[in-house]
């Protein structure tokens, strides 16, 4: 196996896909070099993605005091203000970290934020606490898994969304404790219905303020003695997460998880056991685990290449990595995130996407092929989606639009100057595609025109991102 | 260099033949008319929460019009159903259906501790499962899973819409999504995407790569198979120009060709009627009455109107009281509309919901859903409820 498809591989699993720009480099170093270049270029702690804090000020400016607006003492127009200003400020946040995932040479780091966002997920309407939960994810996204627990557990947008400033002392809501268990360290079956509940008693009384903030309400606090996972104490729920990360299950469950989003959805137990010990050991630090896998030989295995299903958002962006766009409207990516079913910042569920094969029906699969030209603006969009009502708040948006982009064929083109003709669907196909049935190389081997050479590039190119082929990496 | 999108389309064959459409494509001979007992299920799913209390009004209810005064319908305003219960003003077909013991309404229809975010209360109908559980498949996704698979298994769930739900997707088969069957026959005959599908070997082995083409087989044959199904006997019947008339109307000419779909899907909305909720509801329930009679009189003219259950479901109802920009806000049980020749029970099912007995200002639910599914997956399609719903559910008498 050449040294150009493994650097594929690992571009496409620990980052977004290759770079149009990095296309010479992929057979001139080892992976090994790569994967060291991958680290070195996350290495340093991001910019956080802001969109809010002016929103935020404009908006407290003209709805008058924090006050009034915690006690929800908002008039009908203001209220459609405040929601329409966190709907805007959301998308910004959207289409601000998918630019990022383009264009950012951090691209390990945002990968894993992406995994993150989709571990820790949640929904929450106020776009200050999802730029914060965005923040914390990005910072630690490399960094010990413990820590970004901790911060994820004490973040505005999560104790809201799981309803924990509804959990007090005299009446105990579970579902903040349910799913730190079941969802972000444990698994399901690994610990007791009774856990849940004296595991609920210990996060009693944590809540945020308006301005996102952690506070602790300790009249709401239940100081009393719990017994979590075996062990008896007065925890708080910051020893109640500690007891979590003691168990070794929480290093398997992440383990197992990690391995399915980046080596392949059937896992392996031993290569699991592994890292998942490794993990244990090396007190959850992430970066170590990553090392571990991008730096085994069973990874570069071939069995491994194309089999993972892209995610719409993973496929986007992989595309615009490849072909630089510019885009007048971003509408058209949130529409295309809405109609093959992944919206950054609205997951399904606190489950997060299912992935795999369940990202693929006949209409996404159509759309998903259909891309590439819908972007370069060769195809109708005709394409509709149902309203989001916790977006649109029944508001009806208007679909009928184009949003083509502007491509900038050059690098590209300029990548394939000194390639013979009858080589170019090889060529690009090798770049472009981690496997290939061999049905489609003979047909875009009938697609080479002789007479206009950049042509054939383009509508090669095209062509190859519209298979089936190019929803795998 | 920037390629603009006029010059690319010039560039290759995927600009090419997505509208084609071949002439012999013409109405088939059929028999007159589809042999009864070819049972269908119609969903109109009434997206964004719609208020069951303005739908099914409690006409003598002091607390339902003390709780809105501005957003209460008058009694001589409801199409009266009983002394107690009335219908909302824009659905004088319902109103008519009913009284010709064609339609039931099942009231306080929710689950235990109910969500009030749109998506995952949706969630939980769709998946049919409790409100502590997350599921990846639908229960409609689940009953196709449960069928012999066969080359139709697509084509036996069909939602009207671009993007299929989740409510429609199983663990091995998923539905059919489309709003229109030719625009899917050009999208799926992109010349292109035929050539990738003929190349293609029709033995798929297991990698990830062969189940894409796979599906894209299915997809393609699926696509021509509804498309001349569609065309065998397009309905003559008058439907009106909106969203859900032409989705009705597809579904008829579907329903009246030897098709073996058992279950169409349609959305309506949205119902989030936090502001001026009056105009909103009353446009959206015209648009569901006319298509509503228009594909229940087209079937009833072909003789299909006993096989046909529609059934209308909402995330969720909204709260008693009414806000104060003129809407409601968010709320919990909800009333349901079943509508069929076959009902072995018509009228109101159950008692309306107790205005005196509120959760926090909410009504407090006494049926819960899967109840309805299980009924409807047992006694009109004949399937095992218990394994798709992943439970047994009292099943209920009005089929």
């Amino acid at each position: 196996m050449s040294n150009a498809k493994k650097n594929l591989h690992l571009l496409w699993r620990a980052g977004f896909g290759p770079a149009v720009e990095q296309w010479t480099d992929l057979d001139r170093y080892r992976p090994d070099q790569f994967w060291s270049a991958l680290v070195n270029s996350s290495q340093k702690s991001p910019a956080p993605i802001e969109v809010a804090a002016t929103a935020i000020d404009g908006l407290v400016m003209g709805v008058r005091t924090f006050a009034e607006l915690s006690k929800k003492e908002l008039d009908a127009d203001q209220r459609k203000e405040l929601q329409q200003r966190n709907r805007n400020g959301i998308r910004d946040l959207n289409s601000i970290w998918m630019n990022k995932m383009v264009n950012s040479s951090a691209q390990l780091r945002e990968k894993m934020a992406f995994f993150w966002h989709g571990h820790f997920a949640c929904r929450n309407l106020n776009v200050l606490y999802q730029q914060q939960l965005l923040d914390i994810i990005r910072q630690h996204a490399l960094g010990n898994f413990g820590t970004l627990l901790k911060q994820v557990s004490r973040s505005a947008a999560m104790l809201n969304f799981l309803n924990n400033q509804q959990n007090r002392k005299d009446r105990p809501n579970e579902n903040f404790a349910r799913e730190v268990m079941e969802l972000f360290t444990m698994g399901r079956g690994n610990y007791s219905e009774t856990d849940i509940k004296e595991a609920a008693r210990a996060f009693t009384g944590w809540g945020s303020n308006f301005q996102g903030e952690f506070v602790f309400r300790r009249f709401q606090h239940d100081f009393g003695s719990k017994t979590v996972l075996g062990r008896t104490g007065n925890f708080d729920g910051e020893e109640v997460l500690g007891l979590l990360l003691e168990s070794k299950q929480t290093a398997v469950y992440l383990t197992t998880k990690l391995y399915r989003f980046l080596v392949n959805d059937v896992p392996n137990a031993k290569h699991i056991e592994w890292l998942s010990d490794r993990f244990y050991n090396n007190k959850y630090e992430i970066l170590p685990l990553l090392e571990d896998i991008f730096t085994s030989d069973w990874f570069y295995d071939p069995t491994h290449f194309g089999t993972r299903i892209k995610s719409p958002v993973e496929l986007l962006v992989g595309l615009q990595r490849m072909l630089p766009m510019q885009f007048e409207d971003a509408s058209g990516l949130m529409q295309l995130q809405r109609g093959l079913g992944q919206v950054l910042f609205y997951p399904p569920n606190v489950a997060g996407w299912p992935g795999g094969k369940n990202w693929i029906d006949s209409s996404s699969l159509l759309l998903r092929m259909r891309v590439p030209r819908l972007l370069l603006g060769e195809d109708d969009w005709n394409l509709q989606t149902k309203a989001d009502d916790d977006v649109q708040m029944g508001m009806m948006q208007s679909m009928q639009k184009r949003y083509e982009a502007k491509v900038n064929w050059s690098p590209l083109l300029a990548s394939c100057a000194s390639i013979r003709f009858e080589q170019l669907p090889a060529h690009l196909s090798a770049v472009l595609l981690m496997t290939q049935k061999p049905q489609t190389a003979t047909l875009l081997n009938k697609m080479i025109d002789p007479a206009d050479r950049s042509n054939t590039v383009r509508a090669l190119t095209a062509h190859i991102l519209s298979t089936p082929e190019y929803q795998l990496c | 260099m920037i390629i603009r999108r006029k010059e690319f389309l010039q560039l290759g064959s995927l600009a090419t033949a997505s509208m084609f459409v071949p002439k012999f494509l013409k109405a088939m001979e059929l028999p007159a008319r589809v042999p009864p007992g070819n049972k269908i299920v119609v969903i109109l799913q009434l997206s964004g929460g719609n208020d069951g209390l303005n739908t099914v009004i409690p006409v003598r209810n002091d607390i339902y019009y003390r709780s809105r005064p501005l957003l209460g319908i008058a009694k001589d305003k409801a199409l009266s159903l009983t002394d107690e219960a009335g219908l909302h003003p824009a659905l004088g077909h319902f109103k008519k259906l009913y009284d010709q013991g064609e339609l039931a309404i099942l009231n306080n229809v929710g689950y235990p501790n109910p969500d009030r975010s749109h998506f995952r209360s949706m969630d939980i109908w769709h998946t049919g499962s409790r409100s502590d559980q997350y599921w990846n498949t639908g229960w409609l996704g689940r009953y196709l899973d449960a069928q012999c698979c066969g080359t139709d298994a697509l084509t036996r769930a069909i939602e009207l819409d671009d993007v299929l739900s989740l409510s429609m997707k199983g663990e091995s088969v998923k539905g059919m999504a489309f709003k229109d069957p030719r625009r899917l026959y050009g999208t799926a005959n992109e010349q292109f995407f035929r050539s990738l599908n003929t190349a293609s070997s029709s033995d798929h082995g297991e990698a990830p790569v062969d189940y894409l083409y796979k599906t894209l087989a299915e997809t393609m044959s699926s696509a021509d198979h509804i498309f001349k199904q569609s065309r065998k006997r397009l309905t003559q019947h008058t439907y009106p120009n909106t969203d859900l008339g032409k989705s009705f109307q597809t579904i008829a000419s579907l329903a009246h060709s030897d098709i073996q779909t058992k279950v169409y899907y349609v959305s309506l909305g949205s119902f989030d009627t936090h502001v001026r909720q009056q105009a909103q509801q009353e446009r959206l329930f015209k648009e569901m009455n006319d298509a509503v009679q228009a594909f229940t009189d087209d079937l009833k003219k072909q003789g299909r109107f006993n096989d046909l259950l529609l059934f209308t479901f909402s995330e969720f109802g909204r709260r008693v009281n009414q806000n104060a920009s003129a809407g409601t806000d968010h709320g919990t049980a909800n009333n349901m509309f079943l509508i069929g020749g076959g009902l072995k029970r018509a009228g109101l099912l159950n008692a309306l919901p107790d205005l005196t007995d509120l959760n926090e200002g909410d009504l407090k639910h006494n049926v819960d859903f899967q109840r309805v599914y299980a009924t409807v997956l047992r006694n009109w399609l004949g399937v095992d409820d218990g394994v798709i719903l992943k439970g047994n559910y009292r099943l209920m008498d009005f089929i």
